[in-house]
């Protein structure tokens, strides 16, 4: 298997989007992690879950194998769990799609904090209204439409809008 | 082998078995927003066990399947915690009214997943890659599980004098049930031996801070526990699992070889 012909993969992978947010591409979003040759020489593209029940996991899977073989790829598609799925992984050109959707892009996560900051919740950071930019928002709920956004109202333009959850 | 399997389904069962049980507001949520979190929350919870029953039927390699794990073992089989299978109300419970009373899953939930946070946080190191893999995903979904059971645990404690006797109440229901993390079990014996579980024990002051701290800020009391330990995760249930797992698993028996 040539450089080339992995490239090509990726070009062929390139346009598909996730199921629920179809502005951003699965490799925007850092779902799709690797297209390599197997030891046998058969292609593989390594995909990752984001949350562990994420219901459009099964989609996104359907949609590489069936974009794969209408491509005429040969391929074998492989579900990787670690390292963990994080929203860090997310391009800056994925986060300002999201906002231009109406969904305010993730936070960076803070992994390095120990378990005490389970003791009291950390002082939220602000989350920008993706409408109007106003950072004078509340939490409605920490779980939203989907696994990974929580709901949110802005104060200033009182538009309700999902936020993707640092993860 | 068999020490990482049963471990496996000592957790994947404490994970459906809630998931189970907080699904069961879906639709019936006290505002609409809480209907949502707990869809989610249980979504989160069946999702994970999915992964750990898929790695048990994996090193099982006897043609098992995630499913079989799930839908056609009966109560003597399943090895999660006495609390997690317990009704949304209970006998102690004075002031609920109604068949499910709210405080009772977000005290149960607010006990659980300040367990988990630590379990998950230690089995990222487990022996097992692929459970050290699920744990670092689990983490992260335990961490928002606990924000949000202890939110509503402030709110109702630190609420109205309705609000904060049902907190109590559900709190000195449940509490003596947590008695069982701490007991251990040979299955996390022998999980703990392989590299692969961790050592409950060592996670009890962590989980003491985090629950009385949560109590206190909730203007609530931590009753005093002793006397009966429930032994859900050697198999022995209360009455209550039966008739979760019925409703569970009756689809899957109903059609055994439909597959989605």
């Amino acid at each position: 298997m040539t450089t080339a012909t992995l490239e090509q993969v990726w070009v062929a992978l390139e346009g598909l989007t996730d199921p629920e947010i179809p502005v951003v591409t699965l490799r925007e979003l850092g779902i799709l992690r690797d297209v390599r040759s197997g030891p046998d020489g058969l292609v593989e593209v390594v995909i990752t879950p984001t949350y562990s029940g994420c219901p459009a996991m099964g989609q996104i899977e359907d949609d590489v194998r069936a974009t794969l073989e209408s491509s005429g790829i040969a391929a074998r598609v492989i579900t990787q769990l670690s390292p963990a799925w994080t929203t860090d992984w997310m391009s800056d050109v994925a986060k300002e799609k999201l906002r231009a959707y109406g969904i305010a892009p993730p936070h960076q996560t803070k992994p390095d904090v120990s378990v005490v900051r389970f003791m009291r919740r950390p002082a939220a950071e602000p989350v920008a209204c993706p409408q109007c930019g106003s950072t004078h928002t509340v939490v409605s709920s920490q779980f939203g439409s989907t696994a990974c956004k929580a709901l949110y109202k802005c104060l200033d333009c009182q538009e309700p809008f999902d936020y993707f959850k640092p993860y | 082998m068999s020490a990482t399997i049963d471990y496996l389904l000592h957790l994947a069962d404490n994970a459906v078995v809630l998931g189970q049980r907080d699904a069961e507001w879906c639709g019936h949520g006290p505002i609409l927003e809480e209907d949502l979190a707990l869809a989610n929350v249980s979504l989160d919870l069946i999702g994970q066990a999915r992964l750990l029953y898929q790695r048990a039927a994996e090193l099982k390699g006897d043609g098992t399947t995630e499913d079989q794990l799930a839908y056609f073992r009966d109560s003597q089989a399943f090895r999660n915690y006495t609390l997690l299978e317990l009704p949304h109300h209970g006998a102690l419970v004075g002031y609920a009214v109604a068949d499910r009373d709210y405080a009772t899953t977000i005290v149960r939930n607010f006990l659980y997943s300040a367990l988990m946070v630590h379990v998950w946080d230690a089995l990222q190191t487990s022996a097992d890659s692929e459970l050290a893999g699920i744990a670092a995903k689990s983490l992260k979904e335990a961490t928002y599980h606990l924000h949000h059971s202890r939110d509503w645990l402030l709110r109702m404690g630190d609420g109205t004098d309705e609000s904060h006797a049902r907190a109590q109440a559900a709190v000195n229901h449940l509490l003596p049930y947590t008695e069982e993390f701490w007991t251990v079990s040979p299955a996390e014996t022998a999980a703990v031996e392989a590299g692969v579980g961790v050592d409950v024990r060592t996670l009890r002051a962590a989980w003491d801070a985090l629950v009385n701290d949560a109590l206190a800020e909730a203007t609530l009391t931590r009753p005093q526990v002793r006397g009966y330990v429930p032994q859900g995760k050697v198999g022995l249930h209360s009455e209550h699992l039966g008739f979760l797992l019925a409703e569970m698993q009756s689809l899957a028996r109903a059609h055994p070889d439909g597959c989605w």
